[in-house]
């Protein structure tokens, strides 16, 4: 299949993960939200190392740095969540407003 | 054995789609389920849709690497949080707030203009095997690109003290 292909399938990922990142209300699934924005993301590198550079790999070693930093960002997003948890007994964002004025 | 044949050359192609259509269905449950398990669930399939678009790229490692680190690891962690705060299954609740009719805006005008960016662009396609092996990603993670993963490694160390820290019962 052509690159375009690939790149406009991970356009559709990455737009699918802004509409959730939008409109949830709940922490974890903002965080559902950004991995699938990081995956579209993954998906156009592995794609571009296929069809335009398959001798250097660049691509696919950017991917594992992504997917290395995404861990770590996943694990720090979810102990920030369960800290806010055991303060304010809830997960929604809107419920986060000890700052507001 | 002639049609066998048809079949086994439109094989790439329906598993692309497939795979793809597999992926888009995923992700669009993920974000709209009101259930939690459920979208971590859906958001699983999608890694594994993902995953399988990796192999059909031909590169294998990734694709193993995605299932062991996303499947395998985030999305149990994401679990343990579930299990952790064990309130937020709660039905009852609508999940989305009052931005809808604008995310679907916001995100059909991204999705346009990147459509219409990549239609517009030619890229020179190369037609060559992709050596995307332990050993060729092994040679270049320790080659040209040594500084980068030593650095990866500094940031999952002060990711899991931080996370540690930040988690941690006061008593």
């Amino acid at each position: 299949m052509g690159l375009t292909n690939y790149l406009i399938l991970g356009a559709v990922f990455f737009c699918i993960g802004i509409y959730g990142v939008l409109v949830r209300r709940n922490a974890v699934m903002i965080l559902i939200s950004i991995e699938l924005m990081l995956n579209a993301a993954n998906l156009n590198f592995v794609a571009f190392t296929k069809y335009v550079d398959p001798v250097k790999l660049t691509g696919h070693i950017f991917t594992i740095f992504v997917i290395t930093i995404e861990a770590a960002e996943v694990v720090v997003g979810l102990a920030i969540i369960l800290a806010g948890y055991r303060c304010l007994k809830s997960i929604k964002v809107e419920d986060i407003n000890l700052m507001k004025w | 054995m002639d049609c066998l044949e048809k079949i086994c050359s439109l094989l790439p192609n329906m598993t692309f789609w497939i795979l793809a259509l597999m992926g888009i269905v995923c992700a669009v449950l993920a974000v709209t389920v009101r259930n939690l398990v459920h979208a971590v669930l859906f958001l699983a399939g999608f890694l594994m849709s993902v995953a399988g678009l990796f192999i059909t790229l031909e590169a294998e490692f990734l694709a193993l690497v995605q299932v062991l680190i996303f499947v395998g690891a985030i999305v149990v962690l994401f679990m343990f949080l579930i299990m952790l705060t064990h309130q937020i299954t709660d039905l009852s609740v609508p999940q989305g707030n009052q931005l809808k009719g604008v995310a679907v805006i916001v995100a059909t005008v991204l999705f346009g203009l990147i459509f219409y960016l990549l239609k517009a662009m030619k890229w020179q396609e190369v037609v060559l095997p992709v050596k995307g092996d332990i050993a060729n990603i092994g040679r270049l993670l320790l080659s040209p690109y040594v500084l980068a993963f030593e650095l990866v490694s500094v940031a999952l160390l002060v990711a899991l003290i931080g996370a540690i820290v930040i988690a941690r019962k006061k008593e």
